[in-house]
């Protein structure tokens, strides 16, 4: 298996991510949407670490991963904190900063 | 011959199936099972790649502690307005273009150039050399993902506080 179908494979991935991140109504469907292009550019550190024999891609990954996770936990707390205000959580209704 | 390309194409399929899944599903919360299952699969595409502590890291964090925090999220939303959230889709054609797009430029990136086929020999302890660059050269990085990590807490706690 060469670095080229672990890259392709990455690129459909964060394609269909983008895809999500556009059409999805619900903030928490866009955040699913976002895990996934994340996930992609994950596939495509490691890949590149394990053909160049250096782990720096894979410490690379490793740091992704965890802002990844506070950055999820941020997202949903916001998420959670706006329903609480607004009493709802699809994107288009959050228009607050509309002048 | 190995079974490395049976066993990358057939976690790569299980991916993508999962990851159409998450962004096509009208209920929420099969979306998230859909994502716990791409990311197991991605923790898959790890083992092949020769990077277990990343799968186990993967597997941990990702599958184990994100699925939990969005499920969690679901639920809190779903009680509170009182309706099952099924969520809908718009802008189905932009999003088509936008992603296809993306997709065709980066395949053509990826085709254009010379990329290794074959994979070096694996090295001996990926592990043992991914904790020793971490507390060496990246030891600034690391710790300040641990202030990242204290401000992200500190954070959240303040967003989930009680009302007064």
């Amino acid at each position: 298996m060469g670095l080229a179908g672990y890259l392709s494979l990455a690129a459909a991935l964060f394609s269909i991510g983008l895809f999500g991140v556009v059409t999805r109504r619900n903030t928490i469907g866009i955040l699913l949407g976002i895990e996934l292009m994340l996930n992609a550019v994950n596939i495509n550190l490691v890949a590149f670490a394990r053909f160049n024999a250096d782990p720096a891609g894979m410490i690379f990954a490793v740091f992704t991963i965890s802002i990844t996770v506070a950055e999820v936990a941020l997202g949903l707390a916001l998420v959670i904190l706006i329903f609480r205000v607004r009493c709802t959580v699809v994107a288009d209704h959050l228009d607050i900063l509309r002048g | 011959m190995s079974l490395e390309p049976i066993a990358v194409a057939a976690l790569g399929a299980v991916l993508l199936v999962s990851a159409l899944g998450v962004v096509l599903t009208k209920n929420l919360f099969h979306s998230v099972l859909y994502l716990a299952l791409s990311l197991t699969a991605t923790a898959g595409i790890f083992l092949t790649l020769a990077a277990e502590f990343l799968a186990a890291i993967q597997l941990l964090l990702y599958a184990g502690g994100v699925v939990t925090i969005v499920v969690f999220a679901i639920v809190v939303t779903e009680r509170l307005v009182g309706v099952r959230i099924t969520q809908t889709s718009r802008y189905l054609s932009t999003g088509v273009v936008v992603a296809g797009a993306v997709l065709v430029a980066v395949m053509s990136a990826i085709g254009s150039v010379r990329l290794p086929d074959r994979a070096p020999a694996p090295p001996v302890d990926v592990t043992r050399a991914i904790g020793q660059a971490l507390l060496t050269r990246y030891v600034l990085p690391f710790e300040l993902l641990g202030v990242l990590f204290l401000a992200a807490l500190l954070g959240a706690l303040y967003f989930a506080r009680p009302d007064e």
